[in-house]
């Protein structure tokens, strides 16, 4: 997308300024998902493995409506259905389109080692660029919403880009344009968070007091938001969680561990130059070398290392 | 649909009610959406299991599968006990005020005239009472014990909120909170929109469950009005297509009716179906049969359809009997028929009992499948391990498989629930060897034309003289067709009011039916759908979405039969004296010399008013029926009778009278009664529906839908589960007594035990996807477990509702 890097707001571990010049080319943009107008057709599914040219497996059916059962390489996007028995006896079946939420303050590109492998646009939209993917997994670990999925064909993260390139020619994303009910809705973010406020407006005329939309601010807002009727809990839509955050080990990593690890290291750089300018090399004597090559020796014989495994360990389990 | 899918968005109250639109309709189901959100509608869903609709629902009530007549009779009982009814509608719009025979009766559950051996009715006593001027005779006061009103009255009295709670095992408080919702639009100024599919077309007393919507919908004076209606939503893109151009065994086109094996004379044919009047000044207007009769013969058999042969009656069959679809694999399976022909029909999914289809076909000598899949009826022959355990050689049917286009791949017309007649364009050619049907059936027959001819046979005459018209006689184009069903002028047409002035010449494509002639000057294939090909083209093909009034008629968007209207009886929106009852909805008004407005008047357009023609033209009473004369089998108010199989030992409406169990008109075969189950072996109620995710048993052949639903499962609730030690995932059998599936049980909050005439019942879902071709996980048909029963009217079969048990694996 030699353009769209125009775009680029943000890239991951990269200290380079992003051009400006285009800064306010693009408004920001969401996708809305009304919860309460979804009937769980994954229509949306389709379009998405449609559009991106993905086919998941055949797979079992593992005792719920949820197909595939989750999301993988090859499902950007999948329903998530739960059933609630809300507290005056009735029941409701709480259906959400799980998939990338695209924070404005995104923890995988914060948390991503590989330069350019995330990128964030100036319409919002975060983006996996996979040429760059180094396959480690920091994006999962930096995920508060437990998106990405590590593919064991590559070994690169994948997931949602929010049609990126079909929203770059002025095109709703797939996913937006299957949708039969009008639960799915796309445009700029202002005007989706007014969309929301009228639908809230009439989920609390049919007794959903608690009605709200979801753009949690703990990421600054996200570019995938949800209309609920149980705002106060989100938790009900499949652990949807209430206030995500990127995970305290990323920030700090990010925020203040990078830096002063950055001067730890220049200090040892520093004081190990100045060690060798003022009191010579550090030299080993016959007698260390043998004494290594015998711990050597005796580490071989003690543990058997087992093979390295084929593929990378999986993400973390499901948060909770 | 009376309405359309567009128009459900004017409605106030939504009832899905035998039928899960979310679910097998998710496009058409934008209406509902659009309803809830700008038009401040509340969605009500009576299903026997929680479902997609469900989850979109304002209010969401169980019901026991099979018992939707006690419940729609509850409602019609709370209408009429608490006043709620549109009483200007109903007293001029409905047979409210007609007296009816006096030895008509109704008795522990059946009408006057019954026979027990021959399980039907003498319904010679289920008629109105005829006055000396040969009009029924009415009691506008609606006082007459007599009359239709107080007849109904007295007969939905015993439909009590406690009754439906004890038969439906819905709880009456949530009953009660249906009931005065939807008694909310018996204001002229509030509608509901009834929308129903196979969930009340697949029992044995479908037609009765359809006709006590429109019973409540008429009390409310829903029927005419935008945003009202009795609503079916079709199963197939085309299905609409299919009953309107007669492919029902005992149908021509248009809804014109086969003569039966006693109807040998031509003119006692057509009078019986020309409906005089009722009341005075009624249009009647199939008085106009003969005319659509003659164009339709005209347009079969051309120029040997005469008046000297009666338009080519004696070429038409003469029914002995029904030849349904459960009749058809009766006949089969007794070893009577050499042959069969299926044409886009997987008969061993689609029809009842798996087992009795597969021993039929084994019993043919020839079994052609045109179909663009490998079905499993084309299958049906070869071992597929326990989904399908046969020895093929003990089967010695011949199987031929032409492969067809799928509907992609060929131009067009199909129509939707909404009578819309659509024209579609060709995507790409078929792959490999298929062919279009209208070629296979176009060489199938020449070949079957130039046996006739060369060797003569019994009777010859109805297939060699077949007007054959097209420019490839071995592949008519559908755009001929289309022309052809649509009609034409044959000769010259005069103007009978100015004989000097032709309104239409000769080769001409006539722009309506009510152009149609009886004298042979006209040819029409299909006459509701005349105009659709009309003097300035294909009008199937407009795609214009413009909506003047904002109403949705949309006019200009492909053509809706009949006439391009779109809401049909919408002379019914307006009072009598043709001011609209919704100011704000004004579907159509009489403007002091004719009917116009937002859509085409369903009425005679010049017609005052002040006149008393009634709304409903197509009845020769000018007015709809609360009270069905003679014109169903089992009686012509709707009684709830218990499923075929039911857990219930009694009826608890008429608990003394064995006969009145079950429907007392069913037509039953006696094998297949003695493969019917009993709830002491089942006593689980087993009832068959779509997901949203296939449809029917072709997506199983595609990745995409396969991958969205991979494996054949049931759904059973917790508590039953709770009693088998079934986890979500495990795998469960399912068995009727006339065989058995596996499958994984997704175990759901969403299926409740309901508490039935003192008994717990569990229902269990079967979803009827899967079978052993395809790309999706193989598995069992659902069909094997059906019991082979249909409704009594329309012998659809009885998938909704049946006996089975369930086993942990």
């Amino acid at each position: 997308m030699p353009l769209q890097s125009l775009d680029i707001v943000r890239r991951s571990a990269t200290t380079q300024p992003p051009p400006g010049v285009r800064a306010a080319a693009s408004p920001s943009v969401a996708k809305l998902i009304d919860t309460s107008k979804c009937i769980g057709c994954k229509a949306c599914q389709v379009a998405c493995m449609e559009w991106n040219d993905l086919r998941d497996g055949i797979g079992t059916n593992v005792g719920v409506y949820d197909n595939p059962p989750d999301l993988t390489d090859q499902s950007w996007t999948v329903m998530r259905f739960s059933e609630y028995e809300n507290p005056s006896g009735n029941l409701e079946w709480l259906i959400r389109k799980d998939g990338c939420m695209h924070c404005q303050d995104p923890g995988c590109l914060k948390a991503c080692p590989a330069p350019g492998a995330i990128v964030q646009y100036a319409n919002g939209i975060v983006d996996f660029q996979e040429e760059n993917c180094i396959g480690c997994g920091y994006c999962i670990a930096g995920c508060p919403f437990n998106i990405p999925r590590i593919s064991r064909r590559d070994h690169k993260a994948y997931k949602c880009t929010l049609c990126s390139d079909r929203v770059a020619v002025g095109l709703e994303p797939a996913c937006i344009k299957a949708c039969p009910t009008g639960a799915l809705v796309f445009g700029t973010k202002e005007d989706m968070i007014q969309h929301a406020a009228e639908r809230v407006q009439d989920l609390k005329s049919r007794g959903f007091e608690q009605a709200a939309l979801y753009d949690p601010q703990g990421v600054e807002g996200t570019h995938v938001m949800y209309v609920l009727h149980h705002g106060d809990q989100p938790e009900l839509y499949s652990d949807l969680p209430k206030d995500p955050r990127i995970s305290p080990t990323v920030r700090l990593w990010k925020g203040i561990a990078k830096p002063i690890g950055l001067a730890l290291m220049g200090f040892a750089a520093l004081t190990g130059f100045l060690h060798y300018v003022r009191v010579g090399p550090n030299e080993t004597t016959e007698r260390d070398e043998e004494a290594a090559a015998e711990a050597r020796k005796r580490t071989e014989e003690q543990t058997k290392r087992p093979a390295p495994p084929e593929t990378r360990p999986p993400g973390p389990g499901k948060q909770s | 649909m009376t309405n359309h899918w567009v128009d459900i968005k004017n409605a106030d109250v939504i009832l899905c009610m035998g039928g899960n639109s979310a679910e097998a309709h998710p496009c058409g189901f934008k209406w509902v959406t659009e309803a809830k959100a700008h038009n401040k509608a509340r969605l009500v869903v009576v299903d026997p299991r929680f479902t997609r609709t469900a989850s979109v629902a304002d209010v969401y009530a169980p019901i026991r599968s099979g018992s939707d007549i006690a419940f729609l009779g509850g409602l019609i009982n709370y209408l009429l006990t608490h006043e709620r009814i549109q009483q200007e509608y109903v007293r001029n719009y409905t047979d409210a005020t007609f007296l009816v025979r006096d030895d008509f009766a109704f008795e522990q559950g059946l009408f006057s005239g019954y026979d027990a051996e021959k399980h039907g009715y003498d319904r010679s006593s289920w008629n109105y009472q005829i006055g000396a001027d040969g009009y029924v005779k009415t009691d506008p006061t609606l006082a007459h014990p007599r009359c239709v009103y107080q007849l109904m009255k007295q007969h939905y009295a015993r439909y009590t909120p406690e009754m439906v709670e004890r038969v439906c095992g819905t709880p009456q408080a949530k009953f009660l909170q249906i009931a005065e919702l939807i008694a909310s639009t018996s204001t002229p100024i509030r509608s509901m929109t009834i929308m129903y599919a196979l969930g009340w077309t697949q029992h044995s007393v479908g037609s009765q469950m359809i006709r006590a919507g429109a019973m409540v919908q008429l009390l409310l004076g829903n029927i005419g009005v935008a945003g009202g209606g009795m609503n079916a939503l079709r199963g197939h893109s085309n299905i609409q297509g299919l009953t309107d151009l007669g492919l029902m065994s005992n149908l021509l086109t248009g809804y014109m009716t086969l003569p039966n094996e006693s109807e040998q004379d031509y003119a006692k044919y057509v009078a019986k179906r020309t409906f005089k009047p009722l009341r005075p000044n009624q249009l009647s207007y199939w008085q106009n049969f003969d005319k659509f009769f003659v164009s339709f013969m005209k347009a079969w058999w051309g120029d040997a359809a005469t008046a000297e042969n009666h338009w080519g009656y004696e070429y038409l069959p003469k029914l002995d009997k029904s030849y349904d679809m459960l009749q058809t694999f009766e006949l089969m399976a007794q070893g009577k028929m050499n042959g069969f022909i299926c044409q886009g029909f997987n008969p061993i999914g689609a029809a009842p009992s798996k087992a009795k289809i597969n021993a039929g076909l084994a019993k043919l000598k020839f079994l052609v499948v045109m179909d663009p899949l490998a079905t499993e009826t084309s299958e049906f022959w070869r071992n597929f391990g326990e989904h399908n355990d046969v020895d093929p050689k003990q089967i010695p049917t011949e199987v031929f498989r032409l492969p067809t286009q799928c509907f992609a791949e060929e131009d067009g017309s199909l129509v939707n629930s909404s009578r819309w007649l659509q024209w579609h364009w060709k995507g790409q050619n078929p792959p490999g060897e298929a062919r279009t049907d209208l070629q296979i059936m176009g060489e199938l027959y020449e070949r079957i034309r130039t046996l006739y001819v060369a060797e003569g046979g019994a009777y010859p005459d109805p297939i060699v003289k077949l007007s054959w018209p097209y420019l490839n006689p071995r592949s008519p184009s559908a755009e001929e067709l289309a022309r052809e069903y649509s009609g034409k002028a044959l000769k010259d047409l005069a103007d009978p009011e100015n004989p000097g002035h032709v309104t239409r010449k000769a080769g001409e494509q006539l722009a309506g039916f009510a152009e149609l002639r009886n004298d042979g000057s006209t040819a029409s294939g299909c006459w509701i759908y005349c105009g659709a090909w009309g003097p300035t083209g294909n009008l199937m093909t407009r795609r214009d979405n413009s909506d003047p009034t904002g109403l949705g008629e949309t006019l200009d968007w492909a053509f809706a039969w009949p006439a391009n209207r779109r809401i049909m009886y919408n002379r019914a929106s307006c009072d009598p004296s043709g001011k609209p009852f919704n100011p704000d909805r004004k579907v159509i008004a009489w403007n002091g010399h004719a009917w116009t407005g937002a859509d085409v008047p369903d009425y005679k357009v010049d017609e005052n008013p002040s006149l008393g023609m009634g709304p409903f033209i197509m009845n020769a009473e000018g007015v709809a029926r609360f009270f069905a004369k003679d014109n169903l089998v089992e009686g012509p108010f709707p009684v709830h009778y218990e499923p075929l199989e039911t857990p219930l030992a009694a009826n608890p409406f008429s608990p003394q009278q064995p006969l009145a169990l079950n429907n007392p008109a069913a037509r039953v075969f006696k094998d297949d009664r003695q493969a019917f189950g009993k709830a002491d072996r089942f006593p689980h109620i087993g009832t068959t529906y779509r997901l949203t995710e296939h449809f029917h048993f072709w997506t199983k052949h595609c990745r995409l839908n396969s991958i969205l639903q991979p494996e054949q499962f049931v759904e059973i609730g917790e508590a039953l589960a709770g009693e088998l030690g079934v986890k979500a995932g495990d795998r469960v059998k399912v068995e009727s007594n006339r065989g058995y599936i596996k499958a994984v049980a997704v175990v759901t909050k969403r299926l409740k035990p309901l508490q039935v005439a003192g008994k717990t019942v569990h229902h269990v879902g079967i979803p009827i996807h899967w079978g052993f071709t395809g790309l999706a996980k193989p598995g069992y048909m659902a069909n094997t477990l059906t019991p082979s029963v249909g409704d009594a009217n329309s012998q659809t079969p009885e998938f909704k509702s049946f006996l089975v048990r369930v086993e942990k694996l």
